[in-house]
């Protein structure tokens, strides 16, 4: 059997056991990325040679002492908004094309010392703004099941490439959806963990109150082997919480959900839902109650308010972030400008692409003089309304239940030149980051043209064992994630 | 909602962005039809409700200030667009009289 086909915690298996070497799986996995990666465009970089050398390194290494980590030898896939000392990371901008960091983000730095391998940095909307990675400045990536079709976004590029096997599994970061509407249109396991679970320190921020790093792997126990090597406080991120981080793997074992009262909130099953992601779901939620939940219907009254307060509190931070680009330390610098002002004004202008300059005009204009209140405060005002509907839901139940995503993965092109109907697109997971609740997206069946449909589930705060459980029980009860794309 | 072309243009230079005119058509057409969107929030009554900045409810997070290693001058120096000696090169910004 091909290594690239195992999955995270399969291959870790395997290689304890000492049935592989560190050289043999990167091997593998180069040898499918030199396939499939033409075709699928995942990645921004490839770490081909220092992946080599490190697998060298560990497979000496173990020769003459043999203790192995929760990743070691384990090849990975990082975002390329998450920086990586001396890999270029470039948030699929022109403005980043040549930034190499100095420093790891925390999750690498974890990852590191439990001596995983990178494979490369993936392809992803630039500076994660988009629902598709057409907005990457070097191209969009694929979807495996469909080459036609967008893989999703932002995290795109990490979507495809644990979809089409190109790694063991990777990272993504979420802020409206980004990790698990791309896993639900590539049919794999996508983790937004709870806001503060997971450092923020070395992700280059989008929108500081909602984004939130988390694993994207082929299945659910993969998704909980990853979030533990990640989560925890960081001293270096002050929005991250100091909180035991309770044992995801353990969590898994406990197979029916007696106990369990899932919700079903209403008002995600209205006008706009496709009939088979529809069906799909209704489905999977007479599966959960098979496995032993109560169901139950429950109001989340100010849902279709989510998508106005994201775009108003996402763009505000964002323009304040995306300040720091200004062509002096680093990034890219305009030539022939005039004075310091003409400087900035030019370096942005050329290095920016048109969805990000779309959102840093929206962002400015919300923050502005005289329109604050009337947009930013009010925003503000209308997410705590949605919080409350969370903590009124959550009074009653332990789980919510959606769909991931209006329809399954659209084409290429198909809302590239509408920005407003392509955030539509996110409604279903954007009212998750606004209340900074844990959420996954799974695969719950497929569409009559074969693609992904995914299922999404809501935790409480830090509750992210009790969804990682109800997942894991649906997913060994169905076994969709076994299906696998042919890429052609 | 209309948004025309000189809130663009104002927006933009608040923004530091520099716009060719076609930006400004688009955006001025684009962004309106957002807050046109973004206006439906004016249907919830939010009398007496608190703004939300962050969900986990930190206030301020402190620790104490002790000397720590900080990034060599080399690395912090090594994407910059221009550099001279220890330093960032930018245009001038103090006018000769």
């Amino acid at each position: 059997m091909s290594l690239h086909k195992l999955g995270l915690v399969e291959l870790h298996k395997k290689f304890t056991a000492g049935e592989v070497t560190a050289t043999e799986i990167v091997c593998a996995y180069f040898l499918r990325i030199s396939q499939v990666e033409p075709k699928v465009k995942a990645f921004v970089t490839q770490t081909k040679d220092a992946a080599y050398r490190q697998a060298e390194e560990l497979d000496h290494k173990l020769k003459v002492w043999r203790k192995t980590h929760r990743l070691t030898g384990m090849p990975l896939a990082v975002k390329d908004n998450i920086c990586t000392d001396g890999v270029p990371t470039t948030c699929s901008s022109r403005m980043l094309q040549h930034f190499v960091p100095p420093y790891d983000a925390t999750v690498v730095s974890r990852l590191r010392s439990q001596e995983y391998i990178l494979v490369g940095k993936t392809n992803l909307d630039e500076f994660a703004m988009g629902s598709s990675t057409e907005n990457s400045a070097f191209g969009p990536s694929r979807n495996p099941w469909n080459l036609h079709c967008v893989p999703g976004g932002s995290s795109g590029g990490s979507a495809a490439a644990v979809a089409a096997e190109e790694c063991a599994a990777a990272l993504g970061s979420d802020t409206g959806g980004s990790i698990r509407q791309p896993a639900a249109f590539c049919g794999v396991v996508g983790v937004k963990p709870t806001y503060g679970r997971v450092s923020r320190y070395g992700l280059i921020a989008f929108a500081s109150s909602l984004d939130q790093i988390g694993p994207i792997t082929r299945n659910v126990s993969d998704a909980a082997f990853l979030l533990q090597a990640i989560a925890g406080h960081d001293p270096m991120d002050s929005t991250s919480v100091d909180r035991p981080v309770p044992d995801y793997m353990k969590a898994l074992q406990k197979r029916d959900l007696k106990n369990l009262k899932v919700g079903v909130p209403v008002e995600f099953f209205a006008e706009g839902l496709d009939s088979e992601v529809e069906q799909a779901v209704r489905a999977a939620i007479d599966e959960l109650k098979q496995l032993g939940a109560e169901i139950k219907e429950i109001r989340l009254p100010r849902t279709d308010a989510a998508v106005a307060v994201y775009y108003v509190i996402a763009t505000a931070e964002a323009s304040s972030n995306l300040a720091r680009f200004d062509g002096v330390k680093f990034g890219f610098r305009a030539k022939e400008a005039k004075d310091l002002l003409d400087l900035y004004m030019k370096s942005r202008q050329e290095g920016f692409g048109p969805e990000v300059k779309r959102r840093i005009m929206l962002g400015t204009y919300v923050l502005s003089a005289g329109y604050y209140d009337a947009y930013y405060g009010k925003a503000q005002a209308v997410r705590t309304l949605v919080c409350q509907d969370f903590d009124a839901a959550f009074k009653d139940v332990d789980l919510i239940v959606t769909p991931a995503t209006p329809t399954p993965a659209f084409n290429l092109g198909e809302k590239s030149e509408d920005p407003l109907q392509m955030y539509l697109s996110d409604v279903f997971t954007i009212s998750v980051n606004l209340a900074g609740l844990p959420a996954i997206a799974l695969p719950c069946g497929f569409s009559k043209a074969g693609l992904p449909i995914g299922l999404q589930l809501i935790g409480r705060a830090f509750e992210e064992d009790t969804m990682l459980r109800a997942a894991h029980a649906y997913e060994q009860a169905t076994q969709w994630h076994l299906k696998k794309p042919v890429i052609r | 909602m209309e948004i025309t072309q000189q809130d663009v243009e104002k927006v933009a230079q608040l923004a530091r962005l520099a716009l060719t005119a076609a930006e400004k058509e688009t955006f001025a057409k684009q962004l309106g039809q957002i807050l046109s969107h973004v206006e439906q929030l004016n249907q919830y009554d939010t009398t007496g409700i608190e703004p939300t900045a962050t969900v986990m409810g930190q206030v301020n997070v402190f620790r104490e200030d002790v000397v720590r290693p900080s990034l060599p001058v080399e690395k912090a120096l090594a994407n910059a667009p221009e550099r001279e000696s220890d330093g960032f090169v930018v245009p001038k910004i103090i006018e000769e009289r």
